[in-house]
């Protein structure tokens, strides 16, 4: 089985969100259930009828374990594969291997956290590095400031280009009436806003929200008996490099650049040929790394490229139509949601922020500190 | 590995730094040095010797984290001999990437850890 041939074999035919904001007395698992279950009646399914499930969170060891248990599935395959908020996008590609293999024939991707309402602090299981932690990092802001301090100085990128980012996400989230962080921004709103890690200040950083995504995969020939538009698998690719920031290769090129030319390759697509991208926006500065290593913009120029509105709402690329994990959700591991975003704008139920004609998205997730890089391509029907 | 002197790497780093010796690994097939200490090279070579390092560095990047009980930063720096380490600058709130360093090893927390100071003539 060689990559290229599981180009459309896949698609998306359920989706839901649950809990997107603040989710006052749920239990992460009773988030991602109301997900699951959402999903799957999306998917005109029966819950008894998903015989994989692939999950990662923030605070299950055995993630699949206590998915399974609290649905009441039985699955025949089963993957928790934790690659941090990249987690999902691999789980796609996974998912669309085991069905392909005829391994299962209903696949479950899921999440859910309630970490705001749970303390209202980033949740994770990461566990320190022994030779960082005489320096008492504060990861993850810790590391993408490093990331950040030397992409300026490398390439002149400003903090007004980082808040063009931060702007842009609430651009679109204005637009959105289930984004968490909604209203009016400013550039001097943003650039005042209290430092945190330089050169990152609280509007640099993403939200921490609750919030859960679900969404169910058959094999391409079932989806359409199933959804009326059944949003395809049409590639993936995966790269890492490393655990630690200390570790990473060059702290200005991510894994991206790996992960994104393979998923395309899969998917048989050029990068102008999209009409969505999706980027993991943990911090201001992963848009404009991801922009430039998926090769949107040349290297350097991400901090130029994000100027004068370009990805906000009316600009030439449409990226984070959601508002983005800075201003729409961000539950710890956001990679489902990018996906969520992707589902909705495919099938044109976006709203007021639905872009014209979308047909094709990327998803890029992001996971650890720069570390896991996976990116998914989608697209519907008339991209087969 | 039952002879109770044998130690794996992180160990026997933390050991020398205890004895006040700032040491990494050198593979002495490739000339490769490695840190953190580990058990191969990224090209596989597993004769690793310990070396003790010059000390000067270059700061590759740096943040500083401010806390409401006061600042601290944290750098990544590149020593001399090529290998790059988290660590931090103690007596400065931050300074310009490329500056030169000079590592020492300090002994104030609960246990030895290798900080950086500002080189002669390039305080910035």
């Amino acid at each position: 089985m060689s990559g290229n041939s599981m180009r459309g074999k896949s698609a998306i035919v359920g989706m839901a969100t649950a809990g997107i904001g603040e989710a006052h007395g749920f239990s992460a698992m009773e988030l991602l259930g109301q997900a699951a279950v959402a999903a799957v009646a999306d998917a005109g399914l029966k819950l008894q009828d998903v015989d994989a499930v692939f999950a990662a969170t923030s605070s299950h060891a055995f993630p699949t374990m206590s998915v399974v248990e609290y649905l009441g599935l039985k699955p025949k395959f089963f993957d928790g594969t934790n690659v941090g908020g990249s987690s999902f996008e691999l789980h796609l590609l996974q998912a669309t291997m085991a069905l392909e293999a005829g391994l299962c024939d209903v696949a479950l991707v899921c999440y859910g956290s309630n970490q705001r309402t749970a303390g209202g602090r980033l949740v994770s299981m990461s566990e320190p590095q022994w030779h960082e932690t005489p320096y008492k990092p504060r990861h993850p802001i810790t590391a993408y400031g490093l990331a950040a301090s030397r992409h300026m100085h490398q390439y002149g990128t400003t903090r007004e280009q980082l808040a063009d980012v931060a702007l842009a996400a609430r651009g679109w989230a204005n637009l959105n009436p289930d984004a968490f962080a909604r209203g009016p921004l400013t550039k001097d709103e943003v650039l005042s806003a209290r430092m945190i890690s330089d050169p990152l200040t609280k509007a640099d950083c993403c939200l921490v929200t609750d919030g859960a995504a679900a969404v169910i995969l058959t094999r391409a020939d079932r989806a359409k008996d199933l959804h009326a538009k059944p949003v395809y698998f049409m590639g993936a690719g995966a790269a890492n490099y490393h655990r630690s920031i200390v570790e990473m290769p060059d702290l200005t090129t991510t894994a991206a650049a790996d992960s994104g030319p393979r998923a395309l390759e899969m998917a048989g697509i050029k990068l102008g040929d999209l009409d969505l991208a999706m980027l993991y926006d943990a911090f201001t500065i992963n848009t404009i790394l991801f922009l430039e290593d998926l090769g949107f913009c040349p290297k350097g120029e991400g901090g130029r490229f994000v100027e004068d509105g370009r990805i906000a709402p009316g600009g030439e690329l449409a990226v984070n139509t959601n508002g983005g994990g800075l201003s729409c959700v961000h539950p710890g591991m956001y990679g489902l949601f990018l996906i969520a975003e992707a589902v909705e704008q495919i099938r044109g139920t976006a709203g007021a922020r639905q872009i014209a004609d979308c047909n094709l998205a990327l998803c890029h997730g992001n996971g650890g500190t720069l570390s896991s890089q996976c990116t998914a391509i989608l697209g519907s029907e008339a991209t087969l | 590995m039952t002879n109770s002197d044998i130690k794996g790497p992180q160990a026997t780093y933390e050991e020398f730094l205890a004895q006040g010796r700032f040491m990494i690994q050198r593979a002495a097939s490739t000339g490769e040095f490695v840190f953190y200490p580990r058990v191969t090279t990224p090209t596989g070579a597993t004769d690793l010797d310990w070396v003790e390092v010059g000390g000067g560095a270059t700061l590759h990047a740096i943040t500083v984290n401010r806390g409401r009980s006061g600042s601290t930063n944290v750098a990544l720096v590149d020593l001399d001999e090529g290998a790059r380490m988290m660590s931090t600058l103690p007596n400065v709130e931050t300074a310009p990437i490329g500056t030169r360093l000079i590592a020492r090893i300090e002994n104030d927390g609960d246990a030895p850890r290798v900080v950086f100071d500002l080189a002669e003539g390039d305080a910035a």
